[in-house]
């Protein structure tokens, strides 16, 4: 009887195990990229959010080239990492949530806000600390902007 | 037998009389606040602390539209929906007409002026540990704000939750007067707690609840589902939120995560009026949740 549930407890964890690849690898292509892009931009604003955080010595061309990156990604075209049904409701793995489908001019014009950000950035990250950090609380302030109404918590 | 029906009759007035003493909605009286004066400068440092305008101001407003205290915001919950009144300083609209003593009636007992109970949406069971010295400043700063004529809409409350006196036996039941963290406390950690606990009510959304949507003391900051959404809201005791304390206070002022993720949800409104505080307050923050007792499994 032991014995026998406690092969049964094996058998279960080892499934579990095992479809835990396959869940990652059904989350769609289209999240993936979106995530990614996601990270690439953490990785980033990290670069001259260490520096405006005092963490890390301010790096003119470090802080330039961060801010460079975030512009870019802020041009990247959206239409392909959102497709309809890719919300947290309708699949696991993403926080994404429904509003945004329901709001897309908003989420645009906070995208663009972003941009904007990225951009006035740009112009200051390589001049000096205290401009880089205050554009550093502006581009923050734009990712706050869309995760407070778009993103489910934890 | 007749004897007997009096005696059940007696007991039945006294319970109602009891229930009736129970339920009632406490008041502060003009005498209570006596020789209290308050500064407006200070006030606004209790303003951002107690986070007023996360819920009470438009959602999702920055900067100077976070002083307009129209209302409007919808809070769901198990109970029905919550929307957030008009408190700005219009004499109609919002809460212009009311002195001192009707303003710390509302945040200390959860009683307005016309004598009901609010629903504890609104964390008067927090700002019931606050020092009053803070309120009288916040007051003195709530004079300089805008006046926004918007109508309170209703809250969307079913039965039996509509019953506002009920709120009295709920009153009963969780309004505690006492910190949720004791102990030997440093003076960094106590003014932590005091931020936290008294005004910045993180815990509303950061405890557990239980069936009767009581914050569940035994599980202090331990993490709970989102009160109004899918989701969940982080536990902050020390075995679960890892973060050093300068990265706590780094994240309440740009909110940021160590891995420069950024705050969602209601946070960032928190963010938000964190941001506003010295940075000792968010340091103390910081050394309060290191305190917190361990959430465990």
């Amino acid at each position: 009887m032991t014995a026998r549930s406690t092969l049964l407890k094996i058998a279960l964890v080892a499934t579990t195990i095992a479809a835990l690849p396959a869940l990652a690898q059904d989350v769609p292509a289209a999240v993936q990229a979106r995530q990614g892009q996601f990270q690439i931009m953490a990785l980033n604003i990290g670069v001259v959010g260490n520096m405006a955080r005092g963490n890390v010595d301010y790096d003119a061309e470090a802080a330039q080239a961060a801010a460079d990156n975030l512009v870019a990604i802020s041009m990247l075209d959206q239409q392909f990492h959102w497709p309809e049904g890719t919300d947290n409701m309708a699949i696991d793995g993403t926080r994404a949530m429904p509003a945004i489908w329901e709001n897309l001019p908003d989420v645009i014009a906070k995208w663009d806000a972003f941009g904007a950000a990225a951009q006035g950035l740009a112009e200051v990250a390589g001049t000096g600390l205290e401009p880089m950090r205050a554009a550093v609380g502006a581009v923050g302030g734009t990712c706050g902007a869309c995760h407070d109404a778009y993103r489910q918590p934890m | 037998m007749r004897s007997s029906l009096i005696y059940l009759l007696v007991f039945c007035l006294a319970g109602f009389a009891g229930a009736v003493l129970l339920t009632r909605p406490g008041v502060v009286s003009d005498s209570a606040l006596e020789g209290l004066v308050g500064d407006p400068v200070a006030g606004e440092q209790v303003f951002w602390a107690a986070g007023c305008a996360s819920c009470h101001a438009a959602e999702g407003a920055t900067g100077e539209d976070r002083l307009v205290l129209a209302g409007g915001q919808r809070f769901a919950s198990d109970f029905g929906v919550f929307v957030a009144p008009n408190i700005s300083t219009h004499p109609e609209a919002g809460i212009g007409n009311w002195d001192f003593a009707d303003f710390v009636t509302a945040l200390q007992e959860g009683t307005s002026p016309d004598g009901r109970h609010y629903y504890p949406a609104f964390p008067y069971t927090a700002y019931r540990l606050a020092e009053r010295q803070d309120l009288a400043d916040l007051w003195a700063f709530w004079q300089g704000l805008p006046a926004s004529d918007a109508p309170s809409a209703a809250h969307e409350v079913g039965f039996p939750f509509s019953i506002r006196r009920a709120v009295g036996f709920w009153n009963f039941l969780y309004m505690d007067d006492a910190f949720a963290v004791t102990g030997e406390l440093d003076a960094a950690e106590a003014r932590g707690r005091y931020l936290v606990e008294a005004l910045a009510h993180c815990a509303e959304c950061h405890t557990p609840r239980d069936a009767l949507g009581g914050l569940d003391r035994s599980a202090w900051m331990a993490g709970a589902p989102n009160p109004s959404g899918s989701g969940t809201i982080p536990a902050l005791t020390p075995d679960r939120l890892t973060w050093s304390e300068g990265e706590i206070a780094a994240y309440l002022n740009d909110g940021f995560t160590p891995d420069f993720d950024s705050a969602g949800g209601h946070m960032v409104s928190v963010i938000r009026n964190m941001a506003m505080l010295p940075e000792a307050d968010r340091m103390a923050i910081a050394a309060y949740l290191k305190a917190l007792p361990p959430a465990g499994e």
